[in-house]
């Protein structure tokens, strides 16, 4: 059977299994749609949760990102996973106990204010919206590798599927699909790494594989590795050149911003009990945890595995380079992808690959007769073409491919809920129609959820050039605007309306303005202020690192500007105080 | 005070005080051991490289998923020794 055969069988599993969910879980209620009822077994929530955020960005990209820099680029596994202490102990317990469907309704009650509910409604749209195309681009790219379709064809198959189960099943069909899908792609990422390790360590447990004997060389891997990237002239694998500070601030963005994401926080409105809540936010960074603990260990493996197919030899780089016709099989087949690419600038028909930006190594590079680094990678291949560098059989490369599509369509399924959960039921019941029926509502949130899904497909199709840019906007305004409103709303109790709102407000304007200033308007080409590098960020704060900066801000004026004016009626604290204690949860299942 | 919110309130200083110890330690594993204070713990040698690498990219990921699971049993007991438990 050959490759792309096993492919669709293996992808058309996968997805008459989401099919077959969907069938089976459809949504009769605002309740079921917008939260499954209330019924999901922490366990099965945690994997759902994993699923939820674990998006094409952690499956495809995150291992070539620190394969790609190494250890200053351990900022993304400490950032990504340290958000769910956050969440398990300042926000999730307590927006479970309040009992209602979506997070700018919590903001609404709890700042008495429906100004505040649209400034959060609108903060979510953004984040959740930029989160959405990463996705779609990536169902479309996933299709395009794996399975010979052109890309819109691939995009419109992957809208079809999820609009099935989320239309007809919202939060109920979403959740039991997401914890499908994290099978499918713990596996898919799993077994490929576990082989990987073996090959290279002997190891089977890739977390331990990483700081093990590498079998060739006879020496810890990663001091093989240190050596080998420092002869081509890159930075030392294991050492760092980032600012301290930049890598501090960065790491605490993505934590906040993580702990703020709306599409992750209401996954836990999900679980029966406020004490589910707990156990399932750790349930959540279990799964989590088992694909987040290897990917550094495959980035590593995957950057010494392709430094050593081109340049031969037991650890040492040797000076003659692989001849370019007798490249592996799986070099010639991302070549044709366009994410692999070489360039024989020298002429002698061997293939260079070192770090030409860096000036003290250009000397040995000409003595070398090396004219230019001659071979571009794309970070995304290193997990993608991990089967076939370490030779696995067919139905690997296929379920790899069934593990891209599900970690972006389980990512996207739970984005579009948030969306469409916003429009139906903080806009449309709340404000444009309070009188309207459940019924109605079930049905203006399944036309919402099926208008997502277009303008999201819409956005997969014709991605803005800034797509890729736009991922930092969403971590830092979910930082800076979601996640201190929350965390003021349940820690404090004189926090009143015009403070929550003045933060909230100060927290996005500052942080869309740092990151446009850089960046250009709106991501515009030539529109930036400042220039992005270095030494034109201020302090040597980087854009997407001002997250934090900016939820400062949203603190300190909500602070000052609640004090200055007068304390939250009554009500509003016993508000705060009945979200603090857990008892009489469940009676606020029917709300 | 009457006895009822004064029992609330001192249900609320164990919670927080069982927060504040759970983030000290976050703070330290990631930012400190992990980042800042990598270069204090260079001299310890952990599969080639050093315990803050190990830190950054393993140990942090490991105290978290302790921390959590800690915070949840120490806090669902604590919710039956003040009775504001969910039954």
């Amino acid at each position: 059977m050959d490759q792309y055969t096993l492919n669709l069988i293996v992808v058309g599993l996968s997805f008459a299994l989401y099919i077959g969910i969907a069938i089976y879980s459809r949504a009769g209620s605002t309740g079921e749609f917008y939260a499954a009822n209330r019924g999901v077994h922490p366990v099965m929530n945690g994997m759902a949760t994993a699923a939820d955020w674990m998006s094409a960005a952690s499956f495809i990209s995150m291992a070539g990102l620190i394969a790609s820099v190494g250890y200053d680029n351990s900022t993304y596994l400490m950032g990504w996973t340290g958000g769910y202490v956050l969440l398990a102990m300042l926000l999730a317990p307590y927006l479970r106990k309040f009992g209602k469907f979506t997070v700018p309704e919590f903001i609404g009650d709890r700042f008495y204010s429906r100004s505040a509910r649209i400034v959060a409604v609108v903060c979510l749209i953004v984040v959740s919206v930029t989160y959405v195309i990463g996705q779609m681009t990536g169902v479309g790219v996933t299709f395009a590798r794996f399975l010979e379709t052109d890309t819109t064809t691939g995009l419109l198959i992957g809208s079809a599927i999820v609009f099935l189960y989320a239309v007809f099943g919202g939060m109920k069909g979403i959740t039991y699909t997401q914890v499908a899908q994290y099978i499918v792609l713990i596996l898919a990422y799993t077994i490929p790494a576990i082989f990987i390790s073996l090959q290279l360590t002997g190891n089977p447990l890739p977390m331990f594989g990483l700081f093990s004997e590498h079998t060739a060389s006879g020496q810890p891997l990663l001091t093989t590795l240190d050596q080998i990237v420092t002869d081509l002239g890159f930075n030392q694998y294991t050492g760092s050149t980032d600012s301290t500070l930049n890598i501090v601030l960065f790491t605490m963005s993505l934590m906040i911003g993580t702990a703020g994401l709306p599409h992750v926080i209401i996954r836990f409105f999900t679980v029966p009990k406020v004490s589910d809540a707990r156990w399932s936010a750790g349930w959540a960074l279990v799964f989590i945890a088992i694909l987040y603990l290897t990917a550094p260990a495959v980035g590593a493996m995957a950057r010494l595995n392709l430094i050593e197919t081109i340049y031969p030899g037991n650890g040492a780089v040797e000076e003659t380079a692989i001849v370019y016709e007798d490249r592996p099989e799986w070099m010639r087949n991302w070549e044709t992808t366009g994410l692999l690419t070489f360039n024989d600038l020298n002429g002698d028909g061997r293939i260079q690959f070192y770090n030409a930006n860096n000036a003290a190594y250009a000397e040995t590079a000409t003595q070398r007769g090396w004219q230019g680094n001659e071979l571009t990678v794309n970070n995304d291949i290193m997990v993608l073409a991990n089967p076939e560098i370490a030779n696995l059989p067919g139905w690997v490369i296929a379920l790899v491919a069934a593990g891209g599509l599900a970690a972006a369509l389980s990512t996207a399924a739970g984005l579009l809920l948030a969306i469409a959960s916003a429009i139906s039921h903080d806009l449309i019941k709340s404000v444009i129609k309070p009188d309207i029926s459940e019924k109605g509502e079930l049905l203006a949130a399944r036309i919402a959820m099926a208008g997502a899904i277009a303008l999201a497909t819409w956005l997969g199709l014709n991605p803005p050039g800034f797509a890729a840019q736009t991922v930092a906007l969403a971590f830092g305004l979910a930082a800076s605007s979601i996640f201190p409103a929350l965390m003021m709303g349940i820690f404090s109790k004189r926090i009143n309306s015009s403070g929550a709102i003045a933060g909230m407000l100060v927290g996005l304007i500052t942080t869309c303005a740092y990151v446009f200033a850089y960046k250009g308007f709106l991501f515009i080409p030539e529109t930036n202020i400042l220039p992005d590098n270095p030494a034109g960020w201020i302090f040597g704060i980087s854009p997407a690192s001002f997250g934090t900066i900016g939820a400062i801000l949203n603190f300190a004026v909500a602070y000052f500007v609640s004090n200055a004016t007068e304390a939250p009626p009554r009500e509003i604290q016993d508000l705060v105080e009945s979200v603090r204690t857990p008892r009489g949860a469940s009676a606020a299942l029917d709300h | 005070m009457d006895p009822k919110s004064a029992q609330a309130d001192a249900y609320w200083q164990a919670n927080l005080r069982i927060i504040k110890i759970s983030l000290v330690i976050w703070a330290l594993v990631s930012f400190g051991f992990g980042i800042i204070l990598r270069p204090l713990l260079s001299g310890i040698p952990v599969g080639g490289t050093d315990l803050g690498f190990w830190f950054a990219q393993q140990g942090s990921i490991l105290v978290f998923l302790g921390l959590i699971f800690f915070y949840a049993w120490r806090m669902n007991k604590l919710d039956r020794e003040f009775d504001v438990d969910e039954q």
